[in-house]
């Protein structure tokens, strides 16, 4: 399923390839072809570290079809360091221990399969590090 | 630019219509606004709606419905803007009737969201949002407002019986509604009780799965003749848009479509918020209620929640909401909700509420919301 469309967004879901404009150094994921700020089309691709803090998160009990069987799991909205909000979800994670404000950092997880002999999609989850990390 | 007014209003009653189908939801609520319009004709048909391919493998639905009514050979178009596709079909056949393109335009609403299993229902909704980035991590509509939720008790220090009064309020309205879902009153406790679907939005947050369809007559207002009785006038008409993807807002918090749709209806019917009689808010869950009331101007930023905990809501209230039961209880057949809620406007303003009727109704404004708030439709219509 969607073979071209996941393979087109590769540097997305593996290295956070955004981008950045040249004119104003505003900073954008996902990546944009028109600068939101300053209107510049000079938009050049900006690879992010994956570091940023939990700002908002939640424990989905009830799942879109091709996730039921990752329930319960947690997505969250990640304030990168470099500016965006990245919204993924959050791995490694005991919901209960979360709290806004949490460090996370960007991994590489299994994010759907499409059935027994289908595509499985990788791409960015984000896991707790210890705060100041 | 001529004057619109609506002069017909239809619907079916909302719940899970298991033996009927979109097209005859749709043409129960057409023939009744054309009964109530005491027209038999219609230049063009414009319908609202948001998942009829995916869910029930059928599009064209201007085509069929027109056919389906009697008026095959019109004008005829599916309007889409995911949840928010009542009200951008409303603003369509708005534009045609003002510019004066056309001098009898039905507006219709139909959505029919339990023709498939709930699984495959929440992964379509979640078409709304960003499917490249939101959708495909398992984010379902639910969850993205649940962020925005959980965000907004954290930098409000609120917790969620601080939202209750918004169900309780929807709840409480939708008793008198005949066309409503849920007819029976529910209680704080109830509220405290009920199930998680994505913490902190529980069941009683979230508007329900459902089926409906409803439609509107307009016409311009110069050209009423026989008509002119009931008829309600669109003293404003405006939409507006934000990114569709929460990821690319510089502040979630803040629904900015939904304050330039607002603002640009006050500005055209040249009004103020506090003019407003009564708002058919588009509650589909209680966070959006808040953070509509602030970006309409109703509420000072992180004080949203307090005009419902200060009982401002109910029908006697400074600005009743969700008057016959809003999305919450009335229900929330997306595609069709915003058409809903100008029928409920309309019945408000021709006094004909019953026991829901706001004393001295003249103002009321209508806002559908396109995913979350990524579109906003906002009409006001006055008596
Ligand atoms: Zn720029």
């Amino acid at each position: 399923m969607d073979l071209a469309r996941n393979w087109r967004l590769k540097d997305q879901r593996f290295r956070l390839e955004g981008t950045v404009c040249a004119e104003c150094g505003a900073k954008f994921f996902p990546p944009r072809q028109v600068c939101t700020e300053c209107k510049s089309t000079n938009l050049t691709p900006h690879e992010f570290d994956g570091h940023g803090e939990l700002y908002s998160f939640t424990t989905l009990r009830s799942a879109p079809m091709g996730y039921e069987d990752q329930l319960p799991y947690v997505v969250g909205m990640v304030k990168l360091d470099e500016g965006p909000i990245v919204e993924a979800q959050i791995t490694d994670v005991n919901p209960d221990a979360l709290k806004i404000g949490q460090r996370v950092e960007m991994v590489t997880r299994k994010l759907r399969a499409y059935g027994d002999d289908g595509v499985i999609v990788y791409g960015y989850k984000f896991r707790p590090v210890a705060n100041g990390a | 630019m001529r004057d619109v007014s609506v002069v017909g209003i239809g619907q079916a009653k909302v719940k899970e219509h298991w033996e009927r189908s979109l097209r005859d939801l749709a043409t129960e609520a057409i023939l009744g606004a054309l009964k109530d319009a005491h027209v038999d004709h219609a230049d063009a048909l414009y319908v609202g709606n948001m998942l009829s391919g995916e869910l029930a493998g059928q599009e064209n639905l201007g085509a069929l419905i027109a056919d389906q009514v009697g008026l095959r050979g019109i004008e005829a178009l599916k309007v889409e803007a995911a949840c928010g596709g009542g009200g951008a079909a409303l603003r369509v056949g708005y534009l045609a009737v003002a510019s004066g393109q056309f001098d009898v335009v039905i507006v219709a609403g139909a959505e029919k969201l339990t023709e498939t299993s709930n699984c495959l229902t929440t992964a379509s909704l979640a078409m709304a949002a960003d499917g490249d980035y939101e959708t495909i991590h398992g984010i379902s509509f639910v969850a993205l407002n649940a962020l925005l939720m959980k965000r907004y008790m954290y930098e409000y220090d609120l917790v969620p019986e601080d939202f209750a009064a918004f169900t309780l309020n929807a709840h409480a309205n939708a008793v008198n509604n005949p066309y409503a879902m849920f007819r029976a009153p529910i209680t704080v406790e109830q509220y405290k009780k009920s199930r998680d679907i994505a913490d902190p939005i529980s069941v009683m947050d979230s508007a329900p799965i459902c089926d409906g369809a409803a439609a509107l007559v307009l016409m311009p207002t110069n050209r009423l003749n026989g008509n002119g009785a009931r008829a309600i006038k669109i003293a404003a008409s405006a939409s507006g848009t934000d990114s569709l993807g929460l990821q690319d807002r510089r502040d979630p918090l803040w629904l900015s479509a939904v304050e330039i749709s607002s603002q640009k209806a006050y500005a055209q019917a040249g009004i103020a918020p506090q003019d407003v009689d009564l708002f058919e808010v588009h509650d589909a869950f209680s966070i959006m209620s808040v953070m509509s009331l602030e970006a309409a101007g109703f509420a000072e930023r992180g004080r949203g929640a307090l005009l419902a905990r200060e009982g401002q809501i109910g029908i006697q209230g400074k600005l009743p909401l969700s008057t016959m039961g809003g999305l919450k209880a009335r229900g929330h057949p997306v595609g069709a909700t915003g058409v809903y809620q100008a029928v409920e406007a309309v019945t408000q303003l021709r006094g004909q509420a019953g026991k829901n009727q706001v004393p001295d109704a003249h103002i009321a404004m209508t806002q559908s919301l396109g995913g979350v708030a990524a579109n906003a439709v906002t009409h006001i219509f006055t008596n």
